[in-house]
């Protein structure tokens, strides 16, 4: 436990420097504002790459506030999902993400909407990130017939525009990644595919055959393993005999990045699409990140990991701390205009709370419906031979 | 043409086209066809048409198919279209089911089903669900095909039928062709269908000739997915199977005429929606049944017929209970004379409908 503590202290406090920055005054400025500043940035470990993203990273204050604010709502999304759960309102299984919101935030920064992604269960960061609402995701998991998937997907099934869920098979989504990626060159676009995957599903025997053959065909895919140092309950060291998940494209190129700090991952990320849009294939990123709750709602998360564990990376490296002093001390941004937005923050969850736990169940008429596409009304048999369901497509 | 196209396209299932001869009265010129080039053919045709339809397997590019039901495609469609994939199932069919949901058709091959274990939560999860637990957002185009059942001496892994399998989920259509009709007609509506299809094809049946209407061979034949086919008009007996038993059935069917016997034989072609209504009004009309199939019989396609006969109108017409035709209850040995005794054979079917008929 010690061993592990000392593990990701070094990996996640990374370097003393990181909130120097030089500042650049511009001529023209709103109010009293820095309108940007370029910040010293971790540096990158390379797995068969001659160079890597830049060591420095320059943020303009409208980024900056949107990073803010997509990573307090995210993370304020996912503790009203907690607050929910235990009140029982939300059920079956939910896998909240406080804690990485700077991995899906940094990501979305690195690419467009045009982009496409699909993830594991832990999804209801990158639900938001790819143009979900607050409102209809907590709808969702709360399972009402405003939900994003109409209260059919639940936690684990959401989807938009260019977003393929939220897939509930460890390590399945991975090769569908790269499936969408094979789409995106065969229709000739200049789109990639980010495909993501936990420290657990590392080791799936499915993500090695996507390795080899995104490589065979040079796929436009950017595979990125969130290693937020545990498996469920099972630690890396203890279910991965590599834990330099970089590595294991093996052929593939690959960059280990300090998943705590949104602007770490945005150039990464950006360094990462380059790679894929210029043909050369695949590359694969690792993001250290760590998550604050269990791997699920009924995971405590502490039986296989110290509450003091926990407590360091949330006082040494919480992401939107980090972003927070970075441009209060860069005179970015005022404590009062962040404070303005947590509060508006709130609100937004507030009443997609409310908008939740108010809104109505999906009608009966739904049960069956969406078995097929185009396909004209059918029926279903129901429990009994006498229940004669219908299902519209 | 034009209004001919936008006709079939906006219909909701795959019509039958009968194209009406516009010049002199001779006979159809029909043409004699395998099943294998039915299915060939029915690819050319379709890749041809929609150019977001494609192939990948193991096998199906430069070396034409390891049945060569693919042969010709990779040197006319090129690497792009008709791609070889490496051995790696499960990798390759996420591949063509994360492809369909990015607006591609794609015609995943597994060498055969006995493979798609490997792949099997890709199918099912990741395919078949997906526009239900989407609730309608997210279609997955994708047709997975390949031989299925058993074969000649390739013993217990290489020969298991996945028609139960596969006919068990929601959400997947199941489609199992008899004749090069139904080759040609189903794959065309599989290929054009925008659901999840599973197409059970059968290595013996490859190689057999059948006879192609020139209706059949027109370019926007298809057959409707779900829809069963009465081959055989009867009156005493109800046969009902899919794939290669359908043309056992009908042996059985002429040997039994000389009897007196008038089976009527049932071409299941899909397996799942099941043609409840065309069994049915069959049963009701012969009063008996018997379901033949090359699957083992242990909750497999007949069990599932006769549970539906059991629960609807036809039960108040059988005079004697519905039976099942089945594989034998064992992995598939390999010896000649214990393979040839582990599936149904046309004297089963005969004795069976005798049994059932009481004679």
């Amino acid at each position: 436990m010690q061993k592990m503590m000392t593990l990701i202290s070094n990996v996640l406090r990374g370097s003393v420097s990181r909130n120097a920055a030089s500042v650049v005054v511009s001529s023209r400025s709103y109010a009293d504002f820095t309108p940007e500043a370029t910040f010293d940035i971790k540096k990158v470990d390379l797995h068969r790459l001659e160079e890597g993203p830049p060591l420095t990273s320059t943020l303009t204050r409208e980024d900056g506030l949107k990073y803010y604010r997509t990573m307090q709502t995210i993370r304020r999304m996912e503790l009203k999902a907690d607050q929910l759960y235990k009140q029982k309102i939300i059920r079956g299984f939910c896998h909240l993400y406080d804690g990485q919101e700077a991995c899906a935030v940094g990501i979305e920064g690195g690419i467009t909407l045009s982009d496409h992604l699909i993830t594991a269960y832990r999804a209801h960061g990158y639900t938001l990130t790819r143009g979900g609402t607050v409102r209809e995701i907590m709808a969702e998991l709360t399972g009402r017939r405003e939900g994003i998937a109409k209260g059919k997907g639940g936690s684990m099934h959401m989807y938009t525009k260019n977003f393929y869920g939220g897939n509930g098979i460890v390590g399945a989504q991975v090769p569908l990644g790269a499936g969408v990626a094979l789409a995106c060159k065969y229709l000739g676009t200049d789109q990639l595919c980010v495909s993501l995957y936990g420290d657990g599903a590392a080791n799936q025997g499915q993500i090695f055959e996507t390795y080899n053959m995104a490589s065979l065909w040079k796929l436009p895919i950017i595979f990125i393993c969130e290693n937020n140092q545990y498996g469920m309950g099972t630690s890396v060291e203890r279910a991965s005999a590599s834990t330099e998940y970089y590595k294991r494209g093996d052929f593939i190129p690959g960059l280990r990045v300090d998943g705590m700090d949104v602007l770490c991952v945005r150039e990464a990320t950006k360094f990462a699409a380059d790679h894929c849009r210029s043909g050369k294939g695949p590359i694969l990123m690792e993001l250290q990140t760590y998550r604050y709750h269990g791997h699920s709602m009924s995971d405590p998360g502490v039986s296989y990991r110290t509450r003091e564990e926990i407590q360091e990376v949330r006082s040494k490296s919480d992401p939107i701390s980090m972003l927070k002093d970075r441009m209060l001390s860069n005179n970015m941004a005022s404590v009062e205009e962040l404070k303005e937005i947590d509060i508006e923050v709130r609100k937004e969850i507030e009443d997609a709370a409310q908008f939740a736990t108010t809104d109505p169940e999906p009608p009966l008429d739904d049960l069956c419906s969406h078995i097929y596409a185009n396909e004209k009304s059918f029926e279903v048999r129901g429990a009994t031979p006498w229940t004669k369901l219908t299902s519209h497509s | 043409m034009a209004s001919l196209r936008s006709f079939l396209r906006s219909g909701k299932n795959a019509v039958s086209v009968v194209l009406r001869r516009e010049f002199s009265e001779t006979s159809p010129a029909a043409v004699q066809v395998n099943v294998r080039d039915a299915l060939n053919q029915a690819m050319d045709e379709e890749l041809e048409r929609d150019e977001r339809v494609f192939l990948l397997g193991e096998e199906v590019a430069q070396y034409d198919g390891a049945y060569k039901v693919s042969r010709g495609l990779w040197k006319k469609y090129g690497d792009k279209r008709i791609i070889d994939t490496p051995i790696t199932e499960m990798g390759f069919a996420g591949i063509a089911v994360g492809a369909a949901f990015a607006g591609l058709r794609p015609i995943c091959e597994f060498m055969t089903w006995n493979f798609s274990m490997q792949a099997i939560d890709q199918v099912i999860n990741s395919a078949a669900k997906t526009y239900y637990m989407s609730a309608g957002f997210q279609t997955v185009p994708i047709v997975f095909r390949g031989p299925n059942g058993s074969s000649a001496g390739v013993a217990a892994q290489h020969s298991q039928c996945f028609a139960a399998w596969y006919g068990h989920c929601p959400g997947l259509k199941v489609v199992s062709p008899w004749n090069s009709e139904d080759a040609r007609g189903l794959l065309k509506a599989a290929i054009r269908d925008d659901n999840p299809v599973v197409f059970l094809e059968n290595e013996m049946m490859y190689g057999v000739p059948f006879e192609l209407s020139e209706e059949m061979m027109h370019k926007d034949f298809v057959i409707p997915i779900g829809k069963a086919k009465v081959e055989r008009q009867g009156t005493h007996i109800t046969l009902v199977s899919h794939s290669r038993c359908v043309g056992f059935c009908l042996d059985a069917a002429a040997v039994l005429a000389k009897e007196g016997v008038e089976c009527e034989v049932v071409n299941l072609r899909t397996i799942r929606p099941l043609d409840v209504d065309t069994i049915e009004a069959s049963v009701m009309k012969t009063g008996n049944l018997v379901t033949v199939e090359g699957g083992w019989p242990q909750y497999g396609v007949g069990a599932e017929i006769c549970a539906r006969i059991m629960e609807g109108p036809a039960f108040n017409y059988l005079d004697a209970p519905a039976v099942r035709v089945t594989g034998v209850d064992i992995p598939m040995p390999y010896a000649k004379i214990l393979e040839d005794h582990s599936v149904p054979q046309i004297k089963d079917i005969i004795f069976s409908v005798k049994k059932v008929l009481n004679m």
